[in-house]
């Protein structure tokens, strides 16, 4: 074998290399808050044009992610965590992911268009710009409130589902938004405590590292506070109940005593337990958001006998 | 006397899954696509692309 195969053979991309380039996982977190916004709007959609209005979503998600991945193939390569990533590991040229991300862009929206109506076109089309050009381009790498605006960016999804539903933007749709959005910035702060990461590297200003550890602890009570009255104002409107208010109630509970918690530690408590509160919140903060939208699916779910809904 | 190269190489698998999975994609759009139509006409409310027989034309 000559240094030339090994070299073609390594750079060869294989299907789940392409793949890779849509960030699955948080595909995954988009198709579940798209699917619920979409389920609990007042409006039934045909389950064929649902199944088509999520996929459209997903792979505008998808398509951002390639974006992304395209603009920021720099520091990629200097974080340990996405040097494995298809550009950084040679598998995927930047001009092809570049090319396969504006092609998606433009088929996911025109589709969704064709599917959903112009009102979820023209929010996923917001999405997508938000997230490449707002987030990835420019504050990303200027703010250590980045985590903040990259959460809007992954919070639209319920509200396309609901305009997939109602053609429109309410006050549920936008609540649901919210719900995420403030949920981001602690789920991801409480990380970046207990995870050494090497965005100081990239050049990418973490508020753990620009700000310091206190204050983020500060941040992420602040941010969980906030939290914890969006996702009760939720419970009250027309897609809440007694099931999702008493979820909420109790999540809500914890969320805010694990914030606290965090808040009165300093570096040396956590050096002592090796993080084991921010590792819990961290944990906790999964199930936050998965129960808050399971909830409100249930209560779409049951209302049709009576039970679900206020 | 020219010999045949047939040992199928690592470059030639990915290559062959990258095919075989955009094939799939393709077949699966073409039915979403296929799906949507029909969705999208059979619910057509006003009906509006008139079917002869169907309650607007009569």
């Amino acid at each position: 074998m000559t240094d030339t195969s090994v070299f073609e053979t390594e750079k060869e991309a294989g299907f789940g290399d392409y793949f890779a380039l849509l960030k699955p996982r948080v595909m995954s977190l988009v198709v579940f808050t798209a699917l619920v916004g979409l389920i609990v709007a007042p409006v039934p959609v045909h389950p064929m044009v649902a199944l088509a209005a999520i996929l459209f979503i997903a792979l505008g998600g998808g398509a951002s992610g390639a974006l992304n991945m395209w603009w920021d193939a720099d520091i990629d390569r200097l974080m340990r965590r996405t040097q494995k990533r298809p550009i950084p590991a040679g598998k995927v040229a930047e001009g092809e992911a570049f090319s396969i991300g504006i092609a998606l862009s433009f088929l996911a929206v025109l589709m969704l268009f064709l599917a959903g109506g112009l009102v979820a076109a023209a929010l996923l089309a917001f999405t997508i710009f938000f997230y490449v050009v707002i987030y990835t381009m420019w504050l990303k790498r200027s703010t250590p409130q980045n985590i903040v605006i990259g959460g809007a960016a992954g919070a639209f999804p319920p509200m396309i589902g609901w305009a997939v539903a109602t053609g429109g933007v309410s006050v549920e749709s936008v609540l649901m938004f919210a719900l995420t959005f403030a949920w981001t910035p602690p789920h991801f702060w409480a990380l970046a405590l207990f995870v050494k990461n090497d965005y100081a590297n990239a050049h990418v200003p973490m508020l753990t590292v620009t700000h310091g550890r206190d204050a983020t602890r500060k941040h992420i009570l602040g941010y969980t506070l906030a939290l914890a009255v969006v996702a009760l104002a939720l419970g009250l409107t027309s897609i809440g109940g007694p099931i999702y208010m008493g979820v909420a109630l109790v999540l809500n509970a914890l969320f805010i005593k694990g914030a606290i918690d965090i808040w009165r530690r300093d570096d040396a408590a956590c050096e002592a337990d090796t993080h084991l509160v921010e590792r819990k919140f961290f944990k906790l903060s999964l199930a936050y958001l998965f129960l808050h939208f399971g909830a409100l699916l249930v209560e779409a779910t049951l209302a049709p006998y009576g039970y679900g809904g206020w | 006397m020219a010999t045949q190269i047939r040992a199928e190489h690592v470059l030639h698998r990915r290559r062959l899954s990258r095919n075989i999975g955009l094939g799939v994609v393709l077949i699966l759009f073409v039915g979403l696509i296929y799906g949507l139509t029909i969705a999208k006409v059979g619910t057509d409310p006003l009906d509006e692309l008139g079917i002869p027989g169907t309650e607007a034309n009569q």
